[in-house]
């Protein structure tokens, strides 16, 4: 009996190992996919490229699922150990948020720094402003 | 998967009070609890890196295409987008399976076993490191990215390059294209209409192109379309941050693959020994670096997912 559930457990990792390969495999296909390798164009479609990787993160994600629960075993574990060492990782969701949001904060920023240095004053009277020439005596 | 085969050498006699020691929290021995929280805290350390190459490219204008970027083969083959990286992905997942394998076999007590797919497992280690040390050879030394440059420039504009003699050439380009910064008399695999050689060497500025100090070609193009149609512009280089941020994270996963391979043969020599066979426990050390070794594999799952696939 032991040795018939050595022989399952065995042919199980190398489902597992097909498993994890026909992903990869697919995950690169989909990514090729969205950025117009396969196709001619697709990564112009907005829609496209964000199902394509929407696509690949879900794909990875069960890769780490799989090889958490069965290759590390987890699946196994103590239910107390499973949640004190998975949970955590969702303090991970605010961080993506956060940072993205950041992320794009610092692009607005950078773009309207830019707009600044660019703008030019023509007619300083129409814009109500007080405006006098330097003269030598400001300086003295 | 191998625990319906795993002998059981836990004593969990749990008698008396919680307080009295020899009760096992979780019901698993101290080193693998640990082992799970070290990977626990590592996995925060890569995910702050992986969270910060993602703030930085979103707070980025332009961001190389990795599909560009990666595409080269050995061999000076060129044109294979994310082919190679495919490949050390599947190295990676080959080397983790081999392990599950040394697990189950010393889950049963067999020491040939466990070292057979123990050596393995290193085997398809040390094959992912030299896979990477070609990659970073590959950029640094054929395509001169470093920590500092990153000659991955992307177009924001649809425009044609200009001649040696500032004319308009007939090599067109759209915007989201990315291209290659190619240094003087640098040899490149790939060609992606950069066949463009200048008649220049000394750094200038010419009428088609100018040539920095570090020897960077920086082609001249006229915009077509949009708000600076028919303007002369030149080509810059990508965002700095794209090569930091490459070589730190590819390279802090390398160390942690590096000194995984060196773990596994400290324990499989151990285990060779029969250092193992004598503590009775199923080869537990076997099971720990089994865990940090499909940790690895498991952060190259969102490295090649961040890197290389979006």
């Amino acid at each position: 009996m032991a040795h018939e559930n050595h022989e399952k457990a065995i042919r199980q990792v190398y489902v597992g190992l097909g498993i994890l390969a026909v992903i990869t495999l697919i995950e690169v296909g989909v990514s090729l996919f969205g950025k117009g390798h396969i196709i001619k164009g697709m990564d112009e479609n907005f829609w496209v490229v964000i199902i394509a990787a929407l696509l690949i993160i879900l794909l990875s994600l069960y890769k780490a699922k799989f090889i958490i629960y069965e290759f590390m075993h987890m699946r196994h574990e103590v239910k107390g150990l499973a949640r004190s060492v998975l949970l955590p990782v969702l303090l991970l969701v605010w961080a993506i948020v956060a940072f993205f949001y950041e992320g794009s904060t610092w692009k607005e920023r950078r773009q309207d720094i830019k707009e600044r240095d660019e703008m030019s004053v023509t007619d300083t009277k129409s814009m109500g402003m007080y405006h006098r020439e330097w003269t030598e005596q400001d300086f003295q | 998967m191998a625990t319906d085969t795993a002998v059981h050498h836990d004593v969990d006699t749990q008698e008396g009070n919680a307080w009295d020691g020899a009760k096992r929290p979780f019901k698993a021995s101290y080193g693998k609890l640990m082992m799970w929280y070290f990977l626990l805290s590592d996995a925060f350390t890569f995910s702050g890196f992986l969270i910060a190459y993602g703030a930085l490219r979103i707070s980025s204008p332009t961001w190389p295409v990795p599909d560009f970027v990666f595409q080269t083969f050995p061999g000076g083959l060129s044109g294979l987008p994310l082919i190679f990286v495919t490949v050390m992905s599947f190295l990676l997942i080959v080397s983790s399976v081999t392990m599950v394998r040394a697990v189950q076999e010393g889950a049963r007590e067999n020491r040939k076993g466990v070292v057979f797919w123990m050596l393995l497992t290193i085997i398809g280690g040390l094959g992912f490191l030299g896979c990477q040390a070609w990659e970073w050879t590959n950029l640094i030394g054929t395509e001169h990215m470093s920590v500092t440059t990153n000659p991955f420039g992307t177009h924001t504009e649809n425009g044609v390059f200009l001649n040696e003699d500032g004319t308009p050439s007939d090599e067109s380009f759209k915007a989201g294209e990315t291209f290659l910064l190619h240094k003087v008399g640098g040899h490149h695999a790939e060609g992606e209409g950069h066949g463009f050689v200048p008649n220049q060497s000394a750094a200038g500025d010419y009428a088609g192109y100018a040539i920095d100090d570090k020897g960077f070609i920086l082609r001249k193009y006229q915009v077509v379309g949009g708000d600076d149609d028919g303007v002369t512009k030149i080509q810059e280089f990508g965002p700095k941050a794209f090569g930091a941020l490459f070589f730190f994270i590819t390279g802090f996963h390398g160390f942690h693959v590096f000194s995984g391979v060196v773990f596994l043969i400290i324990i499989m020599l151990n285990a060779a020994s029969g250092v193992y066979v004598e503590r009775k426990n199923g080869y537990e050390m076997v099971e720990k670096i089994g865990l940090y070794w499909h940790f690895v594999d498991l952060v190259w799952v969102f490295v090649f997912l961040v890197f290389y696939l979006l």
